[in-house]
C-alpha cells in the first residue's frame, strides 16, 4: 500500500504542468520534466532524404552517407535549430538521411537547409596577412581567398599510414586529385610553399589549423602529415569525401507542420481525452458501485503513473515523444485499462452468485481471471511490437504509447484495485 | 451457437457491400500511398474556393482536391512538387488573398508511399502469423478433443473478418466521400487486430476452462455456457472503448477524425466476431469435422 502511495506521490510531482522546486535536506531540488511534443504538435519540419550512391564505390558507400549526415548537421547546427536530429539509415540498399527540426515551421528554409550538396574548396592566405602567424579559427574566413580548386577537383581522400618516410608514423591523410586539378594544385602549392592552406567545407574551416605546403606538388597526390588520431583522420576524410564526392540529395518526403495546429490538436486532445476518461469514471462507478469506485481510482492512479512515464521514460529510455497518434494510443488504453478490472470483477460477481464468501470471491476473482487477462495483453504487445518495427515515426509513436498503457493497466488493474479490495473486506 | 449459420450470413451482410467497392473502386489512397503533396492554409477573411483553385491553376499545378477544414482554413490536395512550386503558390496567395497561414506542407514522394503500402500487408500478415502461433502455444494443454490449432485459426478468421469490415466501410466511405486512407489508418488496423484478438483470446479461455470442469459435455453446450459467461465483460470492455472514442471523435479534431472512425468500426466488430464468427467457427468445425 506504501509503496503505492509513494509511487504516486513521486509520480504526481514529476507530472506538475510546471517547474517546481523542494526543499529537502537543506538543498532546493529542481523537478523539471516537460512533456517532451512530437513535431506534428510543436510544430516543425521533418524531412526523409535520399542519398543517390549509385556512382559511389560499394565500399565507400556507407561513408558517404556518413559525411553527407555530418555535412547536413554541420548546417543545421550553423542554422541554430535547437534539439535538431539528424540520422542516417539504410534500408536494403536505400540509404537515407531522416532529419527532424523543431520549431522550424519554415517549409522552404528546411528544404534550402538540407537541399544543397556539400562544397569543398581550398583556400589560401590573402598575401597582406603574415605567413608566421597562423589567424584563429575565427578569423579564418576572413584572412583566406578562394584559390578556385574544389571538391570537383578532388578525386579521393583516404586514410593512410606512414610508410617509413621520414619521420612520419601513424595515420595521415592522403590526397588524390583529378589530371584538371592536379594542375591547380601545382600552382598553388608552388606559389605558397611554406604557408598554410585553409580547406574549408560550406565555408566553415576543417581541420584546423590548416596544414602548410612543404614544397611544390606536381603528381596530383599530397598527404597531409600532423599529429592525427585514428579518429581524427577518419572524420577529415569523411569531411574531404563529402565535398569530393558530393552524393547527390533529393528530398523524398518532407512534412511542415505550423506552431498553431500542433498547438489546436494539443488542446483538443487533452478536452477529449479528460472527457473520455469522465465518461469511463462516471460509467463504471454507476455499473459496478463500489467496485467501480475503487477501478475508477486504479484508472486515475494509471493516468498519473503512464503520464510520467512520458515524460522521464523511467528514467533509463530516453522520454518518450508524444505524438497526435500517441495521444490517441494513450486515450484508447484509458479505455482498455480497465478491462482487466471488468474482467476480475465480473469473475467476481459470478464467484459470489455461487455462494462462495466476499474475501474468497475476491481471491478467486484475481486468481481466473488473471489468465485471459494475461493471454490478451500478451496479444496486444505483439502487435504493438509489429507496429513499431513497421518504423514510420507516427505508427511508433502510437505503438509505444499503447504498450506503456498495456503494461501499466495490467499493474494498476491487478496490484493497485486488489491492495485497495483487501483493505476495504478487512475493514468489514 | 444453434443460429451460427445466420451470424455468419448476418457477416456476410456486412461484409459484401464493402468488398464489392474495395474490388471495383478500390481504396481512396491518400497522398502517404500515392505520393503527392497536402497543403493547409489559414486565410485571413473568406475567400471564394474558385479563386483559390485558379491560383493553382495559373501557377501551374492542377489541384486535385480541395476541401475546408474549419473557418477559412483550406487544404488543397496535389502531385507531387518541386519545393520552389510551393513557395510561388505561398507567394501568389499573399498577393491574392492577403496574409496567409501555412499551417501545413506534406510532401511525399511516390517511393515512399509504395514502401508503405509492401510494409502494411507485411504488418499485417506478421501479426496474424504471430497471433496463430501464441494462440496454439499459449492454448497448447486445451484438453482433447480439441485443438489449440483450430483456436489460433479461428481467432484469425475473426480478425480477417474485422479488418474486411473496416476496409470494407473505407472503401464505401472513399467512394462516396471521398475519405482517404492513410498511415494512420493501416495504425488503426493493426490495433483493431489487437482489440479483435484480445476479445477472442478472454472467450476462448472461458471455454478452455470449461471445457476442463465439464468433461463429457458437448461441445456446443461449453462454448454457449462460455459466450454467456464473458458476454457481460465483452458488452462492458467494448462500451467503455467506446465511450472513449466518441469522445476523441467529437472533440478530437480533424485530423485524427477518420483515425477514431477506424477504430470504432473495428472495435464494435471486434467484439461481435470474437462471439459470432470465432466461437461459432469453432463449434461448426467440431460438428462437421469432428475431432
Amino acid at each position: 500500500m506504501w509503496i503505492i502511495i509513494i509511487l504516486v506521490i513521486f509520480s504526481l510531482i514529476i507530472d506538475l504542468p510546471k517547474p517546481v522546486s523542494i526543499k529537502a535536506f537543506g538543498k532546493r531540488i529542481q523537478i523539471n520534466f516537460p512533456l517532451k511534443l512530437g513535431l506534428d504538435l510543436q510544430g516543425g519540419s521533418q524531412l526523409i532524404l535520399q542519398a543517390d550512391t549509385s556512382e559511389i564505390d560499394p565500399q565507400s558507400k556507407d561513408s558517404a552517407l556518413e559525411s553527407a549526415k555530418n555535412v547536413i548537421e554541420r548546417r543545421v547546427n550553423l542554422y541554430g535549430v535547437s534539439e535538431a536530429l539528424v540520422q542516417s539509415s539504410k534500408i536494403g540498399e536505400q540509404r537515407r538521411i531522416l532529419v527532424d527540426l523543431p520549431g522550424l515551421k519554415d517549409s522552404t528554409a528546411a528544404a534550402n537547409m538540407v537541399g544543397k550538396t556539400a562544397e569543398l574548396d581550398f583556400r589560401e592566405l590573402i598575401s597582406s596577412s603574415s605567413a608566421e602567424a597562423t589567424p584563429s579559427a575565427l578569423d579564418a574566413v576572413a584572412a583566406f581567398k578562394p584559390t578556385g580548386l574544389t571538391g570537383a577537383d578532388l578525386k579521393k581522400a583516404e586514410v593512410v599510414f606512414g610508410q617509413g618516410q621520414k619521420s612520419s608514423s601513424g595515420p595521415q591523410v592522403s590526397l588524390e586529385f583529378t589530371p584538371e586539378g592536379a594542375k591547380k594544385f601545382a600552382e598553388i602549392t608552388k606559389r605558397n610553399v611554406g604557408k598554410p592552406l585553409g580547406m574549408f567545407l560550406d565555408g566553415q574551416p576543417i581541420s584546423w589549423p590548416p596544414p602548410a605546403v612543404q614544397q611544390e606538388i606536381l603528381s596530383g597526390n599530397a598527404v597531409i602529415t600532423g599529429q592525427f588520431t585514428l579518429e581524427e583522420a577518419k572524420e577529415l576524410v569523411i569531411q574531404l569525401n563529402a565535398g569530393a564526392l558530393p552524393v547527390p540529395i533529393k528530398i523524398l518526403e518532407q512534412r511542415s507542420i505550423g506552431p498553431t495546429l500542433g498547438r489546436e490538436s494539443v488542446n483538443k486532445s487533452i478536452i477529449a481525452g479528460l472527457i473520455g476518461l469522465g465518461i469511463v469514471v462516471l460509467y463504471m462507478a454507476v455499473y459496478y458501485g463500489i467496485l467501480g469506485l475503487i477501478a475508477d481510482v486504479a484508472l486515475i492512479i494509471y493516468t498519473i503513473l503512464v503520464l510520467a512515464i512520458f515524460k522521464t521514460g523511467l528514467f533509463i529510455l530516453p522520454p518518450i515523444t508524444l505524438t497526435l497518434a500517441g495521444i490517441a494510443g494513450f486515450i484508447l488504453s484509458v479505455g482498455m485499462a480497465v478491462d482487466a478490472n471488468i474482467l476480475i470483477f465480473e469473475r467476481m460477481r459470478e464467484e459470489i452468485r455461487w455462494g462462495k464468501s466476499k474475501s474468497l470471491a475476491l481471491d478467486l476473482g484475481f486468481k481466473r481471471a488473471w489468465s485471459s487477462i494475461w493471454a490478451s495483453n500478451v496479444s496486444s504487445l505483439i502487435t504493438a511490437s509489429i507496429l513499431y518495427g513497421m518504423g514510420q515515426s507516427i505508427v511508433r509513436g502510437f505503438a509505444i504509447t499503447l504498450s506503456i498503457g498495456v503494461l501499466i493497466s495490467m499493474f494498476t488493474a491487478i496490484i493497485v484495485t486488489r491492495t485497495l479490495l483487501r483493505m476495504i473486506i478487512n475493514r468489514n | 451457437m444453434r443460429f451460427k449459420i445466420w451470424y455468419f450470413v448476418f457477416s456476410l451482410l456486412i461484409i459484401l457491400p464493402g468488398l464489392y467497392y474495395l474490388l471495383t473502386s478500390g481504396l481512396r489512397l491518400g497522398i502517404d500511398f500515392t505520393g503527392g503533396v497536402l497543403l493547409e492554409y489559414k486565410f485571413e477573411k473568406n475567400i471564394n474556393i474558385n479563386e483559390l483553385k485558379q491560383t493553382f491553376i495559373q501557377d501551374g499545378v492542377e489541384v486535385g482536391q480541395i476541401s475546408s477544414a474549419g473557418s477559412n482554413i483550406y487544404i488543397i490536395r496535389t502531385k507531387p512538387l518541386e519545393q520552389d512550386k510551393i513557395n510561388k503558390i505561398k507567394t501568389d496567395l499573399n498577393n491574392n488573398f492577403g496574409k496567409v497561414e501555412e499551417r501545413r506542407v506534406e510532401n511525399v514522394g511516390p517511393v515512399i508511399g509504395k514502401e508503405l503500402s509492401q510494409k502494411a500487408l507485411i504488418a499485417i500478415f506478421l501479426a496474424s502469423l504471430m497471433i496463430v502461433l501464441y494462440i496454439a502455444y499459449s492454448f497448447r494443454r486445451i484438453p482433447k478433443p480439441a485443438s489449440s490449432w483450430r483456436f489460433g485459426i479461428a481467432a484469425v478468421v475473426a480478425l480477417i473478418h474485422d479488418v474486411l469490415v473496416v476496409v470494407g466501410a473505407f472503401a464505401i466511405l472513399g467512394k462516396f466521400i471521398n475519405v482517404e486512407v492513410d498511415t494512420l489508418f493501416i495504425t488503426a488496423l493493426l490495433t483493431i487486430i489487437g482489440f479483435s484478438v484480445h476479445d477472442t483470446i478472454v472467450v476462448f479461455d472461458r471455454i478452455r476452462e470449461n471445457l476442463l470442469k465439464n468433461i463429457g459435455k458437448k461441445f456446443i453446450d461449453v462454448a454457449n455456457l462460455s459466450v454467456i459467461q464473458t458476454l457481460g465483460r465483452s458488452l462492458n470492455t467494448t462500451l467503455t472503448v467506446v465511450f472513449v472514442l466518441i469522445a476523441l471523435l467529437l472533440f478530437g479534431g480533424e485530423t485524427i477524425k477518420w483515425f477514431v472512425v477506424a477504430l470504432l468500426a473495428g472495435i464494435i466488430s471486434g467484439t461481435y466476431s470474437s462471439i459470432f464468427n470465432a466461437t461459432a467457427l469453432l463449434v461448426w468445425w467440431e460438428e462437421k469435422l469432428g475431432h
